[in-house]
């Protein structure tokens, strides 16, 4: 049977949504007041889905405990309590939207040993959540 | 086609234990969960069934029907109880989120897709708002 376990977990960081190209007017017009000098920031809420065969010895997919601890090396140890575009260096040349942090979230956790990488989905407001599921990922 | 859920909840306690490790492989693997006293969740449980609304009542299935059948195969079971050693079904078995999940399936889709035109699509069981198993059967 397919068995896909979630797992959520939190972080806050804050941001800004700026494209160094564009003029300030451009940057304005198109992210808003997410757009602003000095960054904003956000409580985010991390869904790690991971699929794989349960393991009869002992009920699981993935035992959380090594779960826990590679989202905290690989994520919240560098995500959580930063300003993303300046300390995280994935964003210094990626704008940090919701939409690029699930894709550089998934690209890192793809790796993780204990079960399948399924998919990231990424809480930025109780209102906005994205996901996203590698490539050749079809919406369900 | 329809993909109709309905949720319930039920509170269980709970231990993680395999008689083939020892006491302190059983204390490495499975941590706090390994307490011989057992532990409690209150779960909460979503069943997706999947289908074409019968033209006739415009329903894919009564959902007086479904309640009844969560009320009598799952709540009647596992409500209130110690699953290690109250359910038949998990008797043995390490009553992980994922072989609850599993449980519930086997016991929900020959209930279920003998009724009208809905088929069981999705299990998914929170043991905690933070973590979840969904079941998608032997499909996808």
């Amino acid at each position: 049977m397919k068995i896909v376990l979630h797992r959520r977990y939190r972080f806050s960081a804050s941001h800004r949504l700026h494209q160094p190209g564009w003029s300030q007017d451009e940057n304005f017009r198109m992210y808003g007041k997410c757009a602003n000098k000095h960054g904003h920031g956000h409580n985010y809420v991390l869904d790690v889905a991971v699929t794989g065969p349960v393991d009869p010895a002992t009920g699981m997919v993935t035992n959380l405990a090594d779960l826990d601890a590679f989202i905290e090396r690989e994520v919240l140890a560098e995500f959580d309590h930063v300003y993303l575009n300046e300390q995280v260096p994935a964003f210094r040349s990626l704008v940090p939207t919701a939409e690029n942090i699930c894709r550089v979230l998934f690209d890192r956790l793809r790796p993780y040993a204990h079960a399948r990488l399924a998919a990231v989905a990424l809480e930025e407001t109780g209102a906005n959540s994205f996901e996203y599921a590698g490539e050749s990922w079809e919406s369900p | 086609m329809i993909y109709l859920t309905r949720k319930v909840e039920f509170s269980a306690s709970h231990l993680y234990h395999n008689p083939d490790f020892s006491p302190e492989e059983n204390r490495r693997v499975f941590g706090k969960c390994n307490n011989p006293h057992g532990h409690g969740h209150n779960y909460a449980l979503e069943v997706t069934v999947a289908g074409e609304p019968d033209p006739s009542t415009g329903m894919v299935l009564d959902l007086k029907e479904l309640k009844d059948i969560l009320q009598r195969e799952i709540l009647e079971r596992m409500d209130h109880r110690f699953l290690n050693y109250e359910v038949p079904e998990l008797a043995g078995k390490i009553p992980t989120t994922e072989t609850i999940a599993m449980t519930i399936w086997q016991l929900l889709e020959p209930r279920i897709n003998n009724r009208g035109q809905g088929r069981l699509h999705r299990v998914r069981l929170y043991e905690t708002p933070d973590l979840f198993v969904d079941c998608l059967g032997n499909g996808q």
